[in-house]
């Protein structure tokens, strides 16, 4: 009995400790200035005041200097959505081929491709910015899906192999008998059952592609920036005084989406992670 | 013309041989087993059969027509899975018509066929149930019915019993057995059974290491088998081998077995080839079940051997004798009381006898 209240202890306070910065901000955001001003951090707010919230997603609505987040995060949705579909769906493809076509050498293959997993993104900035200048496409979304699309590769196609390589290969000889061709199999035989692991690898790569700031900053500027790039001058370029519920109101919107997908696919989540892990 | 033809055929992997120079026949309608330990090839060649796997060198032909290099799914066959292989997002009805649509059949003809199929093997109520709601033996009736709809010239069968627990194993046996009966195609069925080889197949053939040790009738195999692997492989507990050598005197021949002081007339034996025995090195083969505890027939050979061990099993109990230190096993009704470390009278059947060359362990 003891322990199971020291136990609950414990974990009521991790929870608090991890939970009281998401406090602070939310309340922060809700603060006015002058509240802020008078240091108390975690007071409750005298009401509830989205102003900050307004001015972080739409401005002030003067000219020049005015940076906020709404155009950056309609950026990192057209950055994000193609870049997680088109890696989730190469990393299926590839490891649909690395288990069950497999060929002379596609060890190898998979060897190098996990290779990628392990390259510091700082050391292709170079390459990768002339590879892009040369394409034409620096500056631009496109130019970051195609990053964030080839970076992502390697990590889909360990999820994915891990995966296939527990489903039988007789269903794909199976098929192949009953007539059905490379593409065949995979559409109709493999990917309705790979719901748990496109779970996994959507929510991993939205939340690595997302919450990307070395890439973004690198490769774009200016209009074409996604919004963690935005949130980063918007808070470091703040003119006279310091707007700590601006601030916070746009921390909190930057980090939103990545929160809205785990609640929404975090129990898949966990099951494709355990999954293949045992028989069943 | 042959069903099923198989010319010269080896296979390997990397520098592994396989398959080495498998030369094999089916006739229309007969049921081909193959059988042998892991590892044996069985399954490639099986592979190779449906076009699953490529051939290194060799043919194969289905009714007189070379599918070397034919895709699977225009070879006329069908095939059964150990894992069953139905595809999971699919009910049973997608399962066992995925064939027939791909290859642009007719609704209405698909539907006939479904029905029929579906009636025949008692799955019409399952239809549109998921391959997870399914017990065992309702997964592998949806897929031999999967494999029936297609009509195909040749069912090829992969260990399709081997995932079902024992007594489901010889139920679906005989379903097995009834439906060759009523449709008599073609069927190459491979397993690691012998129980399952004997009691369907209409041919066996042994393999071993890439190679067709014997290919025969279920009773060739057991009575005549070619080689001590065949003699050892069939037979539970397997064919006893003892170690000795031929004497021929004018037209007398017998055998003596090692360290042992009399001989054992043989004269009845079926030698494939009468010459060279004298002081022959031979395997004297004897089954368990060919040894009695009684004289029941006037050829048998009475011996004094010593029981050393007895293994209960209900119905029937398997003694371990010796003879001049080889073990001999014998099998008896469990109701006849033997006592051991002593000596007790035995009865060898001599026309069930099988003699092996023990150098190149072939039949003589």
């Amino acid at each position: 009995m003891f322990l199971r209240w020291f136990l609950y202890f414990v974990l009521i306070l991790f929870a608090l400790y991890f939970i009281f910065p998401l406090y602070v901000m939310i309340v922060t955001s809700l603060k006015t200035m002058e509240e802020i001003r008078q240091g108390t951090l975690l007071t409750w707010p005298s009401g509830l005041n989205f102003d900050s919230w307004a001015v972080a997603w739409g401005g002030r609505g003067y000219g020049a200097g005015d940076t906020f987040l709404k155009p950056y995060f309609w950026n990192s949705i057209k950055m994000v959505v193609p870049a997680v579909f088109f890696s989730t769906f190469i990393g299926a493809m590839t490891g649909y081929v690395l288990t069950k076509w497999r060929f002379k050498g596609d060890q190898w293959v998979f060897l190098f491709l996990l290779f990628g997993c392990f390259i510091p993104f700082q050391a292709i900035l170079l390459p990768m910015a002339r590879t892009l200048g040369v394409l034409g496409i620096s500056n631009s979304v496109i130019g970051l899906v195609l990053v964030h699309t080839v970076y992502g590769i390697p990590f889909t196609t360990l999820f994915f192999r891990n995966y296939y390589i527990s489903v039988p290969t007789e269903l794909v000889k199976a098929a192949r008998i009953d007539g059905a061709g490379f593409f065949k199999i995979f559409f109709k035989i493999l990917l309705p059952i790979s719901a748990p692991i496109i779970v996994v690898t959507v929510i991993w790569q939205f939340t690595q592609i997302w919450n990307d700031f070395l890439f973004g900053s690198t490769f774009s500027f200016g209009e074409a920036a996604p919004i963690q790039v935005a949130l980063n001058n918007m808070v470091l370029s703040s003119t006279s005084v310091k707007e700590y519920n601006v601030d916070m109101a746009s921390a909190i919107i930057a980090g939103v989406p990545t929160l809205i997908v785990y609640v929404l696919a975090g129990k898949y989540f966990i099951r494709g992670l355990t999954s293949g892990a045992v028989k069943g | 013309m042959k069903t099923l033809k198989i010319d010269e055929l080896s296979k390997n992997f990397g520098t592994t041989e396989v398959l080495r120079k498998i030369n094999l026949e089916i006739d229309e309608g007969n049921f081909l087993v193959l059988l042998g330990p892991s590892g044996c090839g069985k399954s490639t060649l099986l592979n190779i059969i449906a076009g699953l796997e490529t051939i290194n060198e060799g043919n194969v032909y289905i009714d007189d027509y070379n599918v070397s290099k034919v895709e699977p799914k225009d070879r006329n066959i069908a095939m059964v899975f150990q894992s069953y292989a139905l595809y999971p997002s699919m009910n049973v009805r997608e399962n066992m018509i995925f064939g027939l649509k791909q290859a642009k059949v007719s609704k209405e003809k698909i539907e006939e066929q479904l029905q029929k199929v579906s009636k025949f093997l008692q799955v019409d109520a399952l239809l549109e149930r998921k391959p997870s709601q399914l017990s065992g033996g309702q997964r592998q009736r949806v897929a031999i019915g999967r494999a029936l709809v297609r009509e195909p010239r040749i069912f090829l069968f992969d260990e399709p019993l081997s995932n079902l627990d024992a007594k489901l194993r010889v139920e679906m046996r005989r379903e097995i057995k009834k439906l060759h009966q009523q449709l008599k195609t073609t069927v190459v069925y491979v397993t690691h059974d012998q129980t399952e080889a004997m009691s369907l197949g209409t041919n066996i053939a042994i393999m071993n290491h890439g190679v067709i040790q014997q290919n025969d009738t279920p009773e060739n195999i057991y009575n005549k088998p070619s080689n001590t692997f065949v003699a050892d492989f069939i037979g539970s507990p397997s064919m006893n081998l003892i170690k000795g050598n031929l004497k021929q005197n004018s037209n007398q021949i017998s055998f003596v077995a090692n360290g042992s002081n009399f001989e054992i007339p043989i004269n009845g034996y079926d030698f494939i080839e009468k010459s060279n025995l004298e002081n022959k090195e031979v395997f004297f083969g004897v089954r368990p079940e060919h040894i009695f505890s009684k004289k029941s027939n006037e050829g048998d050979f009475e011996i004094n051997l010593r029981a050393d061990l007895s293994e209960y099993i209900g119905h029937e109990q398997i003694m371990t004798f010796d003879y001049e230190n080889q073990e001999v096993l014998a099998k008896f009704p469990s109701t006849i009381k033997i006592e051991l470390s002593k000596n007790t009278k035995l009865y060898f059947d001599l026309t069930q006898i099988s003699l092996f060359d023990a150098k190149t362990e072939e039949r003589i």
